[in-house]
């Protein structure tokens, strides 16, 4: 994953510049090269707000009785606000920062120029799972060996299409109402407009060509998301050559699609298509497929998830150029070697989707109202989400949560962003351990992790100079996953023998995404492995996989019990 | 070995022999218990894996091993995997090198608990090293199981599989003049599979791109294209003047001809009128039916009425009556031989029987058969046919009671019982049974019957 980070630093101006991680972090400290890699395919779609017709939409509500503070200089900071926290942008990570804003009794309003739930909610995450949810059941239809071997019997399983395309539909309009009402319930304002700082704690929203309202607030949290990012050369019609805000829609199944990096979005959409017939081409930029992944876990999920599937890949190769299938003739993908940048070859296909990561959505934000300037399009923060400007000093009262800072484009790490500053804004000093915040691929199987990989325990532990442990457990030896039939898998946990500490835990198996949990929650309190092996787990379950897990483990008898490892680091 | 091989038609022993290789401890990667030296065995790493490849040993003799470690990376049919230790102690010996093969469930490696058992373990497994290659050869790929059940080895040619498609290249747009190769990727994934060159196939999918149905049927029209009309003179890859030794394969064919010469055989031959089902065929063919369907079928439905042809006999005292009828039809394949089985033929309808023979054929040639789809067979065939032959013998396969030899239907001028002159199409068979179950009058009327099936084969069709 470090190689992700070479991508955008090692070859300046390549298509995938915004693959790689904000600058201000990832040179700084080895430990966010993790984080490189999981921003660059984030399936999270964590992002926010964004539209992609622009930032433009009808205002619902007048604010009359906010113009008069428009009556003051841009320059200078209001002395009475309108609000205690105004948030732009109300994708997972502004809802997490309302909510929680107002449990703080703050007066919050939040801003949406599209709509409500953001990326996640609409074109990410959600939707996907729905797509997956299908997925999962036709691949255990489908096979047949698995099917006998459970004593059951069905018969050709198919799919309308339309249908499954409607579940995933339905699904994004329920969580969408259901985070509207829950904001709304609890006394949230819902400003409909694109929102633009125009001075400090001073932001104005509105449709073009009607007034700008404008609004003051004490605090301001940026939490405007993320859009696909489509290199350059690639031409996206919507229909044949597709971003995943058009897969998600599922209008068509081609036979054959080619899908533009193997990370988490092409991963989970790699296990759509082909549970629905289609046969899937990778390319990928790096020389291995899955880059972000612990290395076994990666070699493992490979032999399982692309392997014996109706898969092909193309490694260490860049699409320069995609035309979208016209006039009879197919989609027409031409690659380059990554190195040589040497023509290697062309496919014709019939769709290709780009799932080469996300950009951030933050041009028109104002920024430069407040001596901000984004890098790489990315607003650059502090550990404490406070926003930098040009002189390295932090802007008052600005904070930046999400995919538009770039530092771990996940939902959830976006929503726990948001708390992060809620607290910070009420009163209490909170920095935020990315290191205990887990991530997950909902292919079938799943994979998930949380902390370091391998690799970088190892490289961590020789700079600081400890050991480094590392304990594995097969789903084999799991009566709920062989009861299942499922006993493909691995947990993997990377610990210090000296004193019991998890650095990184690993899953490849049967819900892998709901397991991770007991690690992250054992990272972020600092609990140690001689803690946790002596927790009790329901027999038969899945979690005894991490119980074994901890229990292999071998921490040093002179390790102390009790009491946290050391305070969360911040990252 | 040659008790083995020759009762690999009968499921029970074939169970049996499967039972005590795989040991009582059916989990797969166990390691079963012996003393305080274990056994590491070969794992099931999928459920279709008969054997597996040891890929590399990544520990050596003495080393320690922890439970969970990675050990050794083992090549299944479908993909590498490392295969980790349940339990801990040295590994004391080898048993399969790298690059070797191994059944599922036999020993390779052999497992210490303390550094003092090594050098115990060491001579255990040198002891144990006569019966472990026999181990692997008793458990040989099913393909090989199967090759000695087919006596007619001798008379099957050998056809060059790979290159025999159709010729031409597929023409694609972005083949440039067939110098580049489109196919999707599964296609691509078969044909490595199923070994056909996709520079031979021709492309059905989109703008003629090559998709897997393509793949499949280059596989099966392989045996089909080689024509008998321009034979090899020398069948590629056979250096003149050398000695090869068998393969595992060709080396149980041997055996199993010589165990052959204990039983009792004779042969009678009939010459049957084809007219009737050669219109039949041309009718439902495009439906998918298949002309070894028709004949296994119109067999089947013969044995229903003469039982005692399909029964055999095991140990020289008595009559088996198979209660099902299983029709073995035997299919050249790369370098041998193997019985696919219809099961229940006389049961079973003509299109299901269609449908299945061709996944068995594809089965086949991606050497996945399991074992109950080619050693259940209770009659063979073995047809020629289709390569102008117009008359053989077989050799039966020990532990049936009869094979067929099916030659080609041609026009013949025939003399009928009213005197007349005319042209019929005839095919003869010639049946090879167990002199000790099966008598001449037995098969005599057998084929009377058959005969009258296929010379009226509305009954094959229901």
């Amino acid at each position: 994953m470090h190689s992700i980070c070479f991508q955008a630093t090692g070859v300046p101006g390549s298509n995938y510049i915004f693959d790689s991680c904000s600058p201000a972090l990832a040179i700084s400290k080895p430990i966010n090269l993790r984080f490189c890699g999981l921003r660059k395919e984030a399936f999270g779609f964590s992002g926010l707000t964004h539209s992609s017709s622009g930032r433009v939409h009808f205002s619902s509500r007048g604010h009359s009785k906010k113009v008069s503070a428009s009556a003051e200089s841009n320059g200078s900071p209001p002395k009475s606000f309108d609000y205690d926290l105004i948030i732009i942008g109300a994708g997972v990570g502004g809802h997490g920062a309302a909510l929680h804003a107002v449990e703080k009794g703050l007066k919050t309003a939040i801003i949406e120029g599209d709509v409500v739930g953001g990326t996640c909610v609409n074109r990410g995450c959600v939707p996907s799972k729905a797509l997956l949810a299908v997925s999962g059941k036709m691949r255990e239809l489908q096979s047949e060996h698995h099917m006998k071997a459970l004593g059951l019997q069905v018969s050709a399983a198919g799919y309308d299409r339309q249908g499954v395309a409607d579940h995933a539909n339905n699904l994004a309009s329920k969580i969408r109402s259901n985070l509207t009402n829950s904001m709304k319930a609890l006394g949230v304002d819902i400003l409909t407009g694109v929102g633009t700082i125009v001075g400090p704690q001073k932001v104005k929203y509105g449709k073009v060509g009607f007034p700008d309202n404008i609004v003051t607030a004490k605090n301001i949290i940026i939490a405007t998301g993320s859009v696909p990012f489509v290199p350059k050369g690639i031409e996206v019609d919507g229909k044949t050559v597709i971003t995943s805000d058009h897969a998600l829609k599922l209008e068509s199944v081609p036979d054959w699609i080619a899908i533009v990096g193997s990370g988490y979005i092409g991963l989970e959409f790699s296990d759509v298509y082909t549970a629905l017939g289609s046969e899937v081409t990778f390319i990928e930029a790096l020389d291995q497929l899955m880059p972000g992944f612990d290395p076994e876990i990666g070699k493992l999920a490979q032999r399982v998830l692309i392997n014996p599937r109706k898969i092909d890949y193309h490694t260490g190769v860049f699409a320069t150029k995609i035309t979208p299938a016209k006039d009879g003739k197919p989609v027409i993908i031409e690659l380059i070697d990554a190195k040589t940048k040497e023509p290697k070859d062309t496919l014709e296909v019939d769709a290709a989707l780009i799932a080469t990561g996300r950009a951030p959505f933050t041009n028109g934000l104002g920024l430069e109202n407040v001596n901000v300037v984004t890098q790489r399009g990315f607003v650059p923060v502090d550990e404490r989400l406070r926003v930098i400007d040009t002189n390295s000093n932090l802007v008052p009262h600005l904070y930046c949560i999400g995919d538009a800072n770039g530092k771990m484009m996940l939902a959830h790490a976006a929503s726990a962003q948001g708390i992060s500053v809620v607290e910070q804004v009420t009163g209490r000093d909170h920095v935020l351990n990315h290191l205990s915040i887990p991530a997950a691929c909902f292919t079938h199987p799943e994979i998930s992790m949380v902390g370091l990989t391998e690799p970088q325990a190892r490289e961590k532990a020789q700079k600081e100079g400890f050991e480094v442990g590392v304990a594995k457990t097969s789903f084999k030896a799991n009566t709920k996953a062989l009861a299942e039939n499922e006993g493909e898998g691995l947990a993997k946990l990377i610990y210090r023998p000296d004193n019991g500490e998890i650095l990184g835990v690993h899953i490849f198996g049967l819900h892998a995404a709901d397991l991770i949990h007991e690690a992250s929650n054992a990272i972020a309190l600092g609990t140690r492995i001689q803690d946790i092996k002596f927790a009790v787990h329901a027999h038969p379950t899945l979690s005894e996989v991490l119980d074994e897990l901890f229990k292999s483990a071998t921490v040093k008898a002179a390790a102390s019990s009790h009491g946290p490892v050391s305070e969360p680091v911040a990252v | 070995m040659a008790n083995v091989l020759q009762t690999s038609f009968l499921p029970s022993t074939s169970s049996l022999r499967r039972r005590s290789i795989s040991g009582s401890k059916g989990k797969s990667q166990s390691l079963q218990v012996k003393a305080k030296i274990r056994e590491i065995f070969m794992p099931a790493l999928s459920s279709t894996m008969t054997e597996g490849k040891i890929v590399s040993w990544m520990k050596s003799e003495g080393d320690k091993l922890s439970k969970g470690e990675s050990v050794v990376v083992v090549e299944s049919d479908k993909a590498d995997m490392d295969v980790e230790s349940f339990h801990e102690g040295f590994l004391a010996a080898i048993m399969v090198e790298e690059g070797g093969v191994a059944p599922v469930g036999s020993a390779i490696a052999l497992l210490a608990e303390t550094e003092d058992e090594i050098a115990e373990a060491k001579a255990k497994s040198q002891s144990s090293s006569n019966s472990t290659p026999q181990v692997v050869e008793e458990k040989p790929k099913q393909i090989e199981e199967a090759a000695p059940d087919v006596p007619a080895a001798a008379a099957a040619p050998s056809v060059p599989v790979a290159k025999a498609v159709t010729l031409g290249s597929a023409v694609h747009p972005a083949s440039e003049g067939g110098k580049r190769i489109v196919a999707s990727p599964y296609a691509k994934k078969l044909a490595k599979e199923l070994k056909v060159d996709l520079g031979t196939v021709v492309g059905s999918g989109p703008l003629g791109r090559i998709v897997a149905k393509d793949v499949e049927a280059a596989a099966v029209a392989v045996p089909v294209a080689a024509s008998p009309a321009k034979p090899d003179p020398v069948a590629p890859g056979i250096e003149l003047g050398t000695v090869v030794p068998f393969t595992t394969m060709q080396g149980a064919v041997s055996r199993n001809m010589v165990e052959s010469l204990s039983v009792p055989t004779f042969r009678v031959g009939y010459t049957i009128t084809t007219n009737a089902l050669d219109a039949l065929y041309k009718k439902i063919k495009s439906k998918g039916v298949t002309m070894t369907a028709l004949l296994a079928k119109a067999t089947a439905l013969a044995l229903v009425q003469h039982p005692v042809v399909n029964s055999c006999c095991r140990d020289g005292n008595s009559f088996t009556y198979n209660s099902s009828i299983n029709i073995a039809v035997a299919v050249a394949i790369d370098g041998g031989l193997i019985t696919p089985v219809l099961q229940d033929a006389d049961k079973v309808d003509i299109y299901t029987l269609s449908r299945k023979w061709k996944e068995l054929v594809d089965k086949a040639r991606a050497k996945q058969l399991q074992p109950h789809e080619y050693n259940t067979g209770t009659f063979t065939l073995s047809n020629l046919g289709m390569f102008g032959v117009d008359r053989f013998d077989a050799i039966l396969p020990p532990g049936t009671g009869a094979i067929m030899a099916v030659g080609a239907s041609q026009p013949s001028v025939v003399a009928s019982m009213d005197g007349r002159i005319g042209m019929k199409n005839q095919m003869q068979v010639n049946v090879t049974a167990d002199h000790r179950v099966i008598y001449g009058a037995d098969l005599a009327a057998f084929l009377q019957t058959l005969a009258k099936i296929v010379e009226d084969p509305k009954d094959l069709t229901f």
